[in-house]
């Protein structure tokens, strides 16, 4: 992920230094799949004990954000690789197009993910915040109710948070390509933030179904 | 080292694919599945999940025209998440089976 | 190959430091703190995880102290739950952890392999300074308050009832975890894509197998750990309820957790230290290694199994029945490959030309003293005895014999075996010796008396005993005050020869690999052209320019093909 493409000193050919930047983003993205797998577990083991509860609450989710999310989402998905292709086939302009497209796509998502935020403020679903989840709810589905939603801040969250950090390195990469740096030898930087926008995309493939479509019949 | 370059085409072939998973899984969730089997609708959620996390990695991500090394970290991520869960689980599983 | 091989004459007197190397390539603490050398920045470790080994002994000193008398000696009951806790928080995140990866993997993988530097030199720098931030929370969290937890920081105890400084230190070792990761991935791409010319996977030194199994360790398991951490600061700090019974959690589950990534974490400890014996044991035999492969591949077995064997932490806290028993039978796999190591190492051993120098005794050292810490730990693997000795000081004899006998013996080991390379100085060989017999003489004397004392049935963790124990306490404490004694020779006398030790010239032992076919201290770019590498690792028989007592071959012959 060298910044102009040149050659840094540690390398002998650039050839070792795209194959070194390629395998080191996808040990990266292993420990990602590690990172994330330690909350998947909690939740399994929670929706288990607590089954009729976590289908409970996760009824209170809006599906249609939710759903318009993930094709979001999705749709940002393509788009990156698009971009890919584009800065492979040498296609300059179509390269910031396609990454603002997918920057703008991403920024969807969060903001629809902070409208679906603020409705849970005000529901008082906010673990630690108050957090009621019906009127006159007793302790235990409290609490039950507070396990599901924690694991939905939590998973989310950290979602989120891999989204803003993805977004902030889409900015960088249209910086670049602006300035025309990308080309059908050097692209490394495009390919690699695509693998890791794609990885994002993949937990929420798997968070949708897991918060939002526990029980809906 | 020529990469493999994947045409548009099949870009929005899959992104079609995915669309089309997306909406099964919605829809199979408001169908009671449980009722044929106990916990269908899960493993069917989940069974379209890896289908759609499958189609990304191998083409998205290029992972199916990638070298054996890259596909043997996919692997080895995915195992490792698989021995955490699966001894886990094993031990919460087989609680009930202890005889006191 | 005669070429190369004319650079590394055999030993003589009269070597001169070459004019300029790694470490005075550039002057001024910028010139330190902003550094990518992997060399200088396995220093920065060296000085840092010093400083941490210092915090944790200080607790450990405090610790012997106190347990001197039966009713305690120094510090009242809950200070005394602070001292262990602190002193296995610093011993093993910030000094066993981190030691033999980020001191002597950075600094001699690249060397070892025949590259410039670490993939990402940056990303190494970056490691550093994410390895001070992380220890920067967890001093902050031990100067406020302290930590009372036990290192495990099992909830609810740290997420609820623990008054003392718990998020801090929860924080740092979360960020800390982050270090490790960077590490592991600069190693594992390191050593894929930076070999040199003619470095096959099976021509490369042990160490760095040893550092590659360690790696994956890092890349697997401390993402997981790092969440766990996470959630239990979150918990803690937001009152929720992951692993709190009274809120529906489960604390088991946090156990589970916690133990997927700490329990490898011992492998982390130890196997990098196996990888630092392969390399002296066949130096000081004058032999080629017995069984490479074997070595190799039980390196890369243990990484592996580490990961199946965790629960057998929790045999007692309400893990079904059957899974212990899976988790039992499972950690008894996990003495193949050890077993594997000490066999091989053994027969190197075998009609060898041995020489007892420095390193060659902590490598000997190692082999008893992590023999017997691995066969009790087959006891602790076995379900009926563990329920008898679990949570005793048979628990903590035993972890001790691994770490402190095997992963810092390895460390001090490998730190006296490669100083000459780091500095291109020579400490005093006598004090050397003499400091490694009273290592292991006071190590011993320390934690035998604990095994008898856990079998007898002294609890850990508790400040105070019935006055039965006393004897072995107070043998356990008069060992480590030897024991501090070993430590501190070394740190003065390597000190010392930085500035006034004998020059040592490129391969004082001498050894094959490649980091010894470079001037002491290396060139900032490692080696002045890329070697190419056309000859078996360990290849003494074939060395006569080695100066060894008995050359087989009588001349330079290329040495493919017959090991």
């Amino acid at each position: 992920m060298h910044r102009t493409g040149e050659l840094s000193g540690q390398f002998q050919t650039l050839e070792q230094q795209k194959d070194s930047a390629t395998l080191g983003m996808w040990i990266f993205l292993a420990t990602e799949i590690l990172f994330f797998g330690g909350l998947f577990l909690t939740y399994t083991i929670n929706r288990h004990t607590y089954a009729s509860m976590f289908a409970e609450a996760s009824r209170t989710l809006d599906l249609k954000l939710g759903g318009f999310n993930t094709v979001v989402l999705i749709g940002s998905s393509l788009t990156m690789a698009m971009a890919v292709w584009s800065a492979q086939v040498g296609k300059k302009k179509l390269v910031t197009l396609f990454l603002i497209l997918t920057l703008l796509l991403g920024c969807v998502f969060l903001g629809v993910k902070a409208i679906e935020y603020k409705q849970k403020f005000d529901e008082n679903h906010v673990p630690g915040l108050n957090f009621q989840f019906e009127k006159n709810a007793d302790q235990a589905t409290n609490a039950h109710a507070q396990l599901f939603f924690s694991l939905y801040f939590g998973m989310t969250g950290l979602h989120a948070l891999h989204m803003v950090i993805g977004a902030g390195l889409l900015v960088w990469l249209i910086k670049q390509s602006m300035a025309g740096r990308f080309t059908p030898q050097y692209n490394t930087p495009v390919e690699n933030v695509g693998l890791y926008w794609h990885f994002v995309d993949i937990v929420w493939i798997y968070l949708f179904p897991l918060l939002y479509l526990i029980d809906r019949h | 080292m020529s990469e493999h370059i994947v045409s548009p085409k099949l870009y929005l072939l899959i992104f079609l694919a995915l669309m089309v998973l997306t909406g099964t899984t919605v829809y199979a969730a408001t169908v009671d599945l449980n009722h044929y089997y106990r916990g269908l609708n899960v493993i069917v959620a989940l069974v379209i999940a890896a289908c759609k996390a499958l189609l990304v990695v191998l083409f998205f991500m290029h992972a199916y025209y990638s070298s054996k090394r890259t596909q043997l970290i996919i692997v080895a991520g995915v195992f490792w998440l698989a021995i955490m869960l699966s001894l886990t689980l094993g031990d919460y599983a087989s609680r009930s089976w202890d005889v006191h | 190959m005669s070429a190369t091989m004319s650079t590394t004459p055999p030993q003589s007197p009269g070597y001169q430091l070459p004019k300029e190397h790694y470490l005075n390539a550039t002057y001024g603490i910028r010139s330190w703190l902003l550094t990518t050398d992997h060399k200088r920045i396995a220093l920065l470790y060296l000085a840092s995880v010093t400083f941490f080994f210092f915090v944790g002994g200080i607790f450990a000193t405090m610790i012997r102290i106190h347990l001197l008398t039966p009713q305690g000696y120094l510090v009242t009951p809950e200070t005394y739950n602070k001292l262990f806790t602190m002193h296995g928080v610093a011993m093993i995140f910030f000094f066993l952890i981190p030691s033999i990866p980020a001191v002597l993997g950075n600094f001699l993988i690249p060397l070892m392999i025949g590259a410039k530097d670490v993939a990402f030199p940056k990303l190494n720098l970056l490691s550093w300074y994410i390895y001070i931030t992380g220890g920067c929370f967890v001093l902050y969290s031990f100067a406020t308050g302290g930590l009372d937890t036990g290192w495990t920081f099992y909830t609810p105890l740290s997420s609820v009832y623990s008054n003392s400084a718990v998020t801090p230190a929860i924080l740092g070792i979360f960020i800390n975890g982050f270090s490790s990761i960077l590490t592991g991935l600069n190693f594992v791409v390191t050593i894929h894509t930076m070999r040199a010319p003619g470095m096959t996977w099976f021509r490369l030194p042990l160490f760095v197998w040893a550092q590659y199994s360690t790696s994956i360790i890092f890349i697997l398991g401390t993402p997981v750990i790092a969440i766990t951490l996470l959630l239990a600061g979150l918990e803690r700090m937001f009152h929720l309820g992951f692993f709190n019974p009274a809120l529906g959690g489960d604390p088991i589950l946090f156990q589970h957790l916690f133990w997927f990534y700490s329990h490898p974490a011992v492998y982390i400890m130890i196997l990098p230290a196996m990888g630092v014996v392969s390399e002296i044991i066949p130096t000081f035999a004058r032999k080629p290694i017995f069984g490479y492969t074997f070595i190799a591949a039980s390196s890369i077995a243990i990484a592996v199994i580490g990961f199946f064997v965790w629960a057998h932490h929790m045999f007692l806290t309400g893990e079904s029945t059957y899974a212990a028993l899976a988790f039992s039978l499972l950690s008894y796999l996990v003495a193949i490959p050890s077993a594997v190591k000490v066999f091989n190492w053994t027969s190197t051993l075998y009609k060898g030309s041995i020489s007892y120098d420095t390193p060659m005794l902590y490598a000997l050292g190692f082999i008893g003293l992590f023999l017997i810490g691995g066969l009790t730990g087959l006891f602790l693997a076995c379900l009926g005895l563990d329920i008898h000795i679990h949570d005793t000081y048979f628990v903590v004899a035993h972890f001790h014999y691994i770490m402190v006998g095997g992963a810092v013996m390895g460390y001090v080991g490998g730190l006296h075996f490669w100083w000459p390379k780091i500095t291109g100085k020579i400490y005093p060989e006598f004090l050397a010796r003499l400091a490694a017999v009273i290592l292991f003489i006071g190590f011993n004397l320390t934690f035998f008396p604990q095994f008898i004392l856990g079998y007898l049935g002294m609890p850990r963790r508790y400040h105070d005993y019935p006055p039965e124990f006393q004897v072995l306490n107070v043998m356990s404490t008069a060992g480590a005050s030897i024991l501090a004694l070993g430590y501190l020779l070394p740190m003065l006398y390597l000190t010392w020869s930085m500035r006034y030790g004998k020059v040592a010239g490129p391969n004082p032992w001498p050894a094959t690999g490649l980091e010894w076919r470079t001037p002491s201290p290396p060139p900032t770019e490692n080696f002045e052209v890329t070697p190419v590498v056309n000859w078996e690792p360990y290849d003494y028989k074939n060395r006569p320019d080695l100066g060894l007592a008995t050359p087989t071959a009588p001349t330079l012959a290329p040495a493919h093909g017959d090991d």
